[in-house]
């Protein structure tokens, strides 16, 4: 049996009516020992803030595992991670999922941490990231980026969706800037920076 | 090896809007102009939040309950499943919906349409799918509005539906239309979806779930991308 899937419509202008939690932003709870803050702007093809975009954000918890059964290794929070993050702490409180409005100047943030590498089926690893789903008005689906880490050159080098990317410029567009205390992502939906966008 | 998960399908070109759609104003600055790249479903895409257990209230399914009275409008029940392409039921996965009230006009600071709003109603609501990925909710009808796309532009009603799946992959936001609505020819939003398509974000008025004496049911389906059969199959259904 195929059923056809059902095709995508924008969010629209209005989502906030329905999908702005109060913890929304937050992976991890504040207050989470190591929490970062990873944020920035959503910008249109003209430089303008888009202050009517849902970003939201997946990834695996600290040790690069995921609290789902489609993870064939296992709970997340297993073993061998770094000692302050407790296996209990890990499924109870990383929720791997953030969901940040952009307010009037396009600014998002969600408070997190910083996410282990995946190993890859052909051996390989993925360097640590954020999967990352931008929705907005003047969006009829969803884009698809991901948000690599500036302090892991080596691993960022060796990631198979970077390496895939041919334009050096576009491959450093995927990779956080710090700022403060925390990184920062800005999103380019169109234009001269063009986030690279990736095919789900 | 372990880490080998199947991924899942990746839908023709039949199935959603083209991002670059000009009837549709708003897409001219924000539809990505570049090719998109190749991802991979691996750990990342083939996980997914698993959201709501224990979080949804008994009441967040029914927006007609939401305030010390009853909205105006005509209510509704809608309902129907989330599945995926090979038919198996999504069970467990978190249902937000929003909307206009019966008047057209949204709880938002941003909706400058002359229309009431209705002290009673909200517009939102949130449910989880059970065993057999079923979900419903009890709602008013949402009234046409205006919007500035073009001169004289009249969105159809419809209902702003969000769904997770159960994989980051499988996330999808869409808009659920009614039965036989005037509006649709004249719709760019509707109408950026291919014609084949269209049909599937239209409900149908089922006699079984309307309630005698009480409200109107409209019944209305949700297929999500399925799995690949295995990690082989992976790229052979790309566009």
């Amino acid at each position: 049996m195929t059923l056809p899937p059902t095709p995508s419509q924008t969010i629209g202008p209005f989502f906030a009516v329905g999908l702005i939690w109060v913890d929304g932003p937050d992976v991890v709870p504040e207050g989470t020992p190591g929490a970062v803050r990873i944020g920035g702007r959503v910008l249109d093809g003209a430089g303008d803030p888009v202050p009517d975009a849902l970003v939201e954000t997946w990834q695996a918890d600290p040790v690069g595992c995921f609290a789902h059964p489609d993870d064939p290794r296992g709970p997340a929070g297993g073993s061998g991670g770094p000692p302050e993050w407790s296996p209990g702490r890990s499924t109870s409180e990383f929720r791997g999922f953030g969901r940040s409005a952009t307010d009037a100047e396009g600014r998002w943030a969600v408070r997190t941490r910083k996410p282990g590498a995946l190993p890859a089926p052909d051996g390989g690893t993925e360097a640590p990231h954020l999967d990352v789903s931008v929705f907005a008005r003047g969006l009829l689906g969803r884009v698809v980026t991901r948000i690599y880490f500036p302090d892991e050159a080596e691993a960022n080098a060796a990631d198979p969706v970077l390496c895939s990317i041919a334009d050096p410029e576009a491959r450093a567009r995927l990779v956080a800037v710090p700022e403060g205390d925390g990184l920062r992502f800005d999103i380019h939906l169109q234009g001269e920076r063009e986030t690279p966008f990736l095919a789900i | 090896m372990s880490e080998v998960v199947p991924g899942y399908r990746r839908e023709g070109p039949g199935t959603h809007p083209p991002l670059d759609w000009p009837a549709y104003r708003s897409t001219a600055l924000r539809a990505p102009h570049r090719p998109l790249v190749p991802l991979p479903h691996r750990l990342t895409e083939v996980t997914g939040p698993l959201l709501g257990e224990g979080q949804v209230g008994e009441r967040d399914h029914d927006l007609t309950v939401q305030h010390g009275g009853e909205p105006l409008g005509e209510r509704i029940v809608v309902a129907g499943r989330v599945l995926d392409e090979g038919g198996r039921p999504v069970p467990g996965t978190l249902v937000e919906i929003w909307q206009a009230n019966a008047a057209g006009r949204y709880r938002h600071d941003g909706d400058r349409h002359p229309a009431p709003l209705d002290p009673n109603f909200s517009g939102a609501g949130r449910c989880l799918t059970d065993r057999e990925g079923r979900w419903r909710f009890v709602t008013v009808k949402p009234g046409a509005y205006p919007w500035k796309n073009h001169p004289n532009a009249w969105r159809p009603a419809h209902i702003h539906f969000s769904l997770f799946g159960r994989a980051f992959a499988q996330r999808l936001i869409t808009q659920m239309y009614f039965p036989g609505d005037p509006l649709f020819p004249f719709d760019p939003i509707l109408g950026s979806v291919p014609e084949a398509a269209r049909d599937r974000l239209v409900s149908r008025l089922d006699m079984d779930l309307t309630t005698p004496e009480w409200a109107l049911g409209y019944r209305w389906d949700i297929v999500l991308r399925g799995r690949e059969a295995t990690p082989l199959d992976d790229e052979e259904d790309e566009p």
